[in-house]
């Protein structure tokens, strides 16, 4: 497990915490627009799929 | 990183997708299209008896809706393939930076690392979420939908704060504090109606939900194994 844990450290140099940010922004981005919006054309286009995996609907 | 990051959710997303839409359109949409039965009016099942009202119909009452063209049914699947895909594109981009920040403390995301995180987030996602606000076949009435998704989005994001902690957090604190946020918006409680009014049989909204909480398991299971692997492969081509 130790030695697993160390051989990280090229990884950590060149890893910045603005890709996972900009990550997690178009993640959010992209479910806002399936789960949530309520202009009816992203709800009625997401409709069946907002029912199938139980976001909040109606 | 950042290429990383990006294909291998995008690679995730579509294999988790390509299930999910699969699931959905072989053990759901039917559900759905009865359920609609119910909520249009076209059928009532009062007294445990089923009515199909085409008495209403034959009488010269407007009837509520009429069933969907298989053109409609067409658009309406459609639709449903790009919604499923984005919908888990956008889960593997939030795993995937998940696992980048992971790695950036030191903790190494293995398929078998990556297959636990999709089983949290199908917990975090539908079961936590679940106890309060259970899938609901169309045609359900429920509780201000602004209100619900309100609690429904904090009891999310705390259930996933709360299994980070507790699985990588290195001191026993993190376990309780784990365990608050886990308990937390179901003190508070989620939004609800005084009673039930729904007008589907009680026997197809129960099969709904059984089927919509294993459709789920099997897609973030399979968002899990799909995002540890491209994740792993994105990490071996990089060394190469």
């Amino acid at each position: 497990m130790t030695t697993l844990t160390n051989t990280r450290t090229d990884a950590a140099v060149d890893t910045g915490v603005l890709p996972i940010v900009a990550a997690i922004a178009a993640g959010v981005f992209l479910i806002y627009f399936t789960g949530f919006a309520q202009a009816s054309q992203y709800h009625d286009s997401a409709h069946d799929t907002r029912h199938t995996l139980a976001f909040p609907c109606h | 990183m950042t290429a990383r990051i990006f294909t291998s959710a995008l690679f995730a997303g579509l294999v988790a997708g390509l299930i999910a839409v699969l699931l959905q359109w072989s053990l759901m949409e039917n559900l759905i299209l009865e359920g609609e039965e119910y909520e249009t009016g076209n059928k009532s099942h009062f007294g445990g008896v089923l009515v199909i009202n085409d008495a209403l119909e034959a009488a010269g009452e407007p009837t509520a809706v009429e069933a969907e063209e298989p053109e409609d049914l067409f658009s309406r699947f459609s639709l449903a393939f790009f919604a499923v895909f984005v919908t888990f594109v956008g889960w593997a981009l939030m795993m995937v930076a998940g696992f980048a920040m992971a790695e950036r403390v030191g903790q190494r995301i293995r398929v078998k690392d990556a297959l636990l995180w999709g089983i949290a987030g199908f917990a975090a996602i539908h079961i936590m979420p679940g106890i309060g606000l259970p899938p609901e076949l169309p045609g359900t009435p429920a509780a201000d939908l602004e209100e619900r998704q309100l609690w429904w989005l904090t009891t999310a994001l705390f259930s996933i704060l709360a299994f980070a902690l507790m699985a990588y957090g290195r001191k026993p604190i993190y376990i309780i504090i784990g365990i608050a946020l886990l308990i937390a918006p179901h003190i508070i409680g989620a939004p609800h109606m005084d009673g039930y009014a729904g007008v589907a049989p009680p026997d197809l909204a129960g099969e709904y939900v059984a089927r919509s909480y294993a459709v789920a398991f099997i897609d973030w299971v399979v968002l899990g194994l799909a995002a540890g692997y491209f994740w792993n492969r994105g990490a071996v081509s990089k060394a190469a």
